[in-house]
C-alpha cells in the first residue's frame, strides 16, 4: 500500500527525522495561508501516489502567497499524468506547501527488503535528487549497500559508515547517523516495503533533512498497523483493481489486452495470461481468485472482468483443490446472469468436482466452450477471437 | 525413497481449522502416516478418531516421534508456528500459509540460521512422493503417477498443470516439490535441484519458475556446474508488466533480472530445455526423454 508524501512526512517526524516546515492544503486559499505562515517563498507539491511529479508540472516553486494559491488552483481537482501513471493520470485532491530550503548537497537513502540477502537493505548515494535507476545504470559504484540485521536492526556504526561514504560533512555525520538509524526503524517497526528519501539534503545552515519522502507498506502486515491501514487512498488506484482488492481478489489490469482471464493460483494465472499470446492475443488482466473462493466471490470476479471495456472473450482456468469447481461454476453462471454478458467463455476445469462444474455450465446454456488443458485453451481461444472480430466487422 | 518424504514420514499437522482439517484428512486418505495434530485448545482429543492431538508441538514430537511438520495456521501466526516446530527439532517444516508478513519471514529465517530444521515455504503447496504415497501439503494426489521425473516449482496450481501434462503423456513423477511464491522462503530451487541430482529415483527434472527475484538465475548457475540430469524448464509471466505484483508476493518485475525473457535466456545458456509455453512442459519432457 502506498501513501502520500504529506503522510510519509508525518511518520518521519514522529520518528524524530528532520523535515522542512510544511502543511497540507485542499483549496487554493489554504495554500495561500500556508505560504503566508511559511514566509512567502514556498514549494507547492501535488499529492499523488506516483513518481515523476516534477517533470509533469506537479511541483512548483513560487515567490509569494498569491503565486502559491495560483499553483495550487492549477493542480487541485485535476488529474496529474506522469510517466508512472496510466494515460488518464491520477486525481490531485491535496497539495503540500513547504518552506524552501537552502541546499548545500543532495544525497539519497532508501531501504527495501533484499530477498537474496534475506535482510532489509539500506541503499545510499552521494547522487541525490535524480532518479536512482539512472545512478545505478551510469555510476553503480556511487551506490552504497549495507544490509541491516533482521533481528538487531541497523547498528549505529553501519549508519555512520553509510553517512561518511555518501559524503555527509564530518560535523554532521552524527545527525545523519541518527536519521539513517531511525529510517531503518520506520522500515522494520511499521512493516514497510520501501522507505525512500530523495533527496536527503544537507542545508547551508548545517542540518540534515528529508526533503521528499516515499513510504510503501506491505499489504500482508497491515492487520497489525491499523493506523497505517487508514492512510490508504483508494482514489489513487485503478477503479477495477480497487474493487477487486475490496473483494479479496488479486487482480491487475493490463493495458492493450482483449482476453479476460479468471484463474486460481498466481502461477497458473500467469501461465494462462502467457497462453493468450500463443493464441495471437494479449491478456486484459491478471486475476487470481485464490484458494477457497465462494460462489459470490467468483461472480464478482466475473463482473470485474466483464466491466473492463477492453475484454472481448474470457478465459477461465480453474484447478480445483480447496476450490471446488461446482461452486466456481455456479459463481460464473451467477456473474453471467447479473451482467447479462454475451461474451464467449473458454473454460478449463480440472480437479475437485470438475465434472459437476462443467455440467452446471452446460445446463445453464451459456456461451461456453470447454477445453481440457492449456494447449487446447490456446487453439480454442484463437478460433473464438477470430469469430468475435468477424462479428464485429459485420455489425 | 523420496528426497524429503516417504514411507518413513511421520506427519504432524499444526493448524486444524477448516482448511487444515480438510487437507490433513486428504493427506491421510492418500496414505500418509499422520501421527499427531497440534491445537492449543483440543489437546487430549483425537483427529478423525485416530490421531492424537496435543497442545504443543514439543509434546507431540516427544510422544509420537513425528519427523515432518505441516503448518496451516493463519498468516499472522505462521512465523510463530515455524519457530515452534524448529524449536521442537522437526527436521522438515512445511508451511502452506499464504500472506505471511515479509518482516516475519526475514526474522524467522535469521533465527533458523545454524539450526538443523529445513523449511519448505511459506505460501507453497507442499510436496508429494507418489512412490510411497507420502503427501505433505495440498497437491492433489489423484493427478500424480509414479515415475522418474522430479518436479520443482514456485507455484501451486501451475505445478498441477505440469504434473497433469506429464501424467497424460505417461511420464510418472518421483517427488513433486512446491517451494512457494514468496520472495523470502526456506528451501530454494538450488536445494531441491541438488537433492534430485543425488536421487537414485530421479532421471530428469522439471523446474517451473516465474518473474521476480533472481532465484532462477541461481538455479541456472547451479545446473550449469552441478546437474548432469536433463532439466526441462518453464518460466511464466512473459506477459506481465513491470512493477506490478502478480498475486505472488515475489512475482514482480523490479529490474532486468526479474524479467521472464532474461530468466529464460540464462536457463537456456545453462543447458535447460525451456518450454516455449506453459502448455507444452510435458511435451518438452517427452521430447527430451526421447518418447
Amino acid at each position: 500500500m502506498n501513501i502520500h508524501e504529506y503522510q510519509a512526512r508525518e511518520i518521519l517526524e514522529s520518528y524524530g527525522i528532520a523535515v522542512p516546515r510544511a502543511g497540507v492544503a485542499s483549496t487554493p486559499d489554504e495554500a495561500r495561508q500556508l505560504a503566508v505562515d511559511l514566509g512567502g517563498r514556498v514549494v507547492v507539491k501535488a499529492q499523488v501516489h506516483a513518481g515523476g511529479r516534477g517533470k509533469a508540472g506537479g511541483v512548483k516553486l513560487v515567490n509569494s502567497p498569491d503565486e502559491a494559491a495560483e499553483a495550487a488552483a492549477g493542480m487541485l481537482g485535476t488529474n496529474l499524468v506522469t510517466h508512472q501513471t496510466k494515460a488518464g493520470g491520477v486525481p490531485v485532491r491535496k497539495v503540500l506547501v513547504a518552506e524552501l530550503t537552502d541546499i548545500a548537497d543532495e544525497l539519497y537513502v532508501a531501504i527495501t527488503m533484499d530477498a537474496d540477502a534475506r535482510a532489509p537493505m539500506v541503499m545510499a548515494s552521494s547522487e541525490g535528487g535524480v532518479e536512482i535507476e539512472e545512478v545505478a545504470a551510469n555510476s553503480p559504484d556511487k551506490i552504497v549497500r549495507v544490509a541491516a540485521d533482521p533481528l538487531i536492526g541497523l547498528t549505529a556504526y553501519h549508519a555512520r559508515d553509510i553517512a561518511t561514504e555518501i559524503g555527509v560533512p564530518i560535523n554532521l555525520v552524527r545527525q545523519a547517523t541518527g536519521l539513517i538509524t531511525n529510517l531503518c526503524r520506520v522500515f522494520q517497526e511499521l512493516d514497510a516495503s520501501l522507505v525512500e528519501i530523495n533527496p536527503l539534503v544537507v542545508t547551508t545552515d548545517g542540518r540534515v533533512m528529508a526533503l521528499d519522502a516515499k513510504i510503501a507498506f506491505e499489504d500482508d502486515a497491515l492487520f497489525r498497523h491499523k493506523e497505517v491501514a487508514e492512510l490508504g487512498d483508494p482514489e489513487q488506484n485503478d477503479e477495477l483493481e480497487q474493487k477487486a482488492h475490496d473483494a479479496g481478489l488479486a487482480y491487475v489490469k493490463l493495458d492493450g489486452g482483449r482476453v479476460g482471464c479468471m484463474v486460481n493460483g498466481a502461477g497458473l494465472a500467469m501461465a494462462t495470461m502467457d497462453i493468450t499470446k500463443t493464441a495471437g492475443a494479449a491478456p486484459a488482466n491478471f486475476l487470481d481468485v485464490g484458494g477457497g473462493a465462494a460462489e459470490d466471490k467468483i461472480a464478482e470476479a466475473l463482473e470485474i472482468i466483464v466491466s473492463d471495456g477492453d475484454v472481448e472473450a474470457i478465459l477461465v482456468n480453474l484447478f480445483g483443490g480447496i476450490l471446488r469447481c461446482d461452486v466456481a461454476a455456479r459463481g460464473i453462471v451467477m456473474g453471467v446472469r447479473s451482467t447479462g454478458t454475451q461474451m464467449p467463455l473458454v473454460v478449463a476445469m480440472r480437479g475437485t468436482n470438475a465434472e459437476e462444474g462443467l455440467q452446471i455450465l452446460a445446463d445453464a446454456g451459456l456461451n461456453v466452450t470447454t477445453v481440457g488443458d492449456l494447449g487446447e485453451a490456446a487453439t480454442t481461444l484463437t478460433q473464438v477471437l477470430g469469430a468475435t472480430s468477424s462479428n464485429g466487422e459485420n455489425s | 525413497m523420496g528426497i524429503l518424504v516417504d514411507e518413513k514420514t511421520r506427519l504432524l499437522v499444526q493448524g486444524l481449522g477448516r482448511d487444515g482439517t480438510f487437507q490433513a484428512s486428504s493427506c491421510r486418505a492418500y496414505g500418509t502416516n499422520m501421527v499427531a495434530g497440534v491445537h492449543p485448545r483440543r489437546g487430549g482429543t483425537k483427529f478423525e478418531d485416530e490421531v492424537p492431538i496435543f497442545e504443543t508441538v514439543t509434546e507431540a514430537v516427544d510422544a509420537t516421534g513425528a519427523n515432518v511438520g505441516l503448518i496451516f495456521v493463519p498468516a499472522s501466526g505462521a512465523a510463530d508456528a515455524i519457530i515452534e516446530q524448529v524449536d521442537a527439532g522437526l527436521p522438515l517444516v512445511v508451511c502452506i500459509s499464504e500472506g505471511v508478513p515479509v518482516q516475519d519471514m526475514v526474522k524467522t529465517l535469521a533465527y533458523m540460521e545454524g539450526k538443523s530444521s529445513r523449511l519448505l515455504g511459506p505460501n507453497c503447496p507442499g510436496l508429494i512422493h507418489p512412490g510411497t504415497r507420502a503427501k505433505v501439503g495440498i497437491i492433489p494426489g489423484s493427478i500424480l503417477s509414479e515415475g522418474r521425473v522430479g518436479v520443482v516449482s514456485r507455484s501451486g496450481t501451475l505445478t498441477y498443470e505440469a504434473v497433469v501434462q506429464l501424467t497424460e503423456l505417461g511420464i510418472g513423477q518421483s517427488t513433486c516439490v512446491g517451494i512457494g511464491g514468496d520472495p523470502l522462503h526456506g528451501t530454494t530451487f538450488v536445494d531441491v535441484l541438488e537433492m534430485f541430482e543425488n536421487d537414485d529415483e530421479t532421471d530428469a527434472i522439471v523446474m517451473i519458475g516465474e518473474i521476480g527475484g533472481t532465484k532462477e538465475q541461481q538455479a541456472a548457475e547451479f545446473i550449469n556446474n552441478h546437474v548432469t540430469k536433463p532439466v526441462v524448464g518453464a518460466i511464466v509471466g512473459q506477459t506481465a508488466p513491470p512493477g506490478k505484483r502478480m498475486g505472488h508476493a515475489g512475482a514482480i518485475i523490479t529490474g532486468v533480472a526479474a524479467l521472464a525473457s532474461e530468466k529464460i535466456r540464462v536457463l537456456r545458456e545453462a543447458g535447460v530445455h525451456v518450454a516455449d509455453s506453459p502448455a507444452v512442459i510435458g511435451a518438452k519432457m517427452a521430447e527430451v526423454l526421447g518418447r
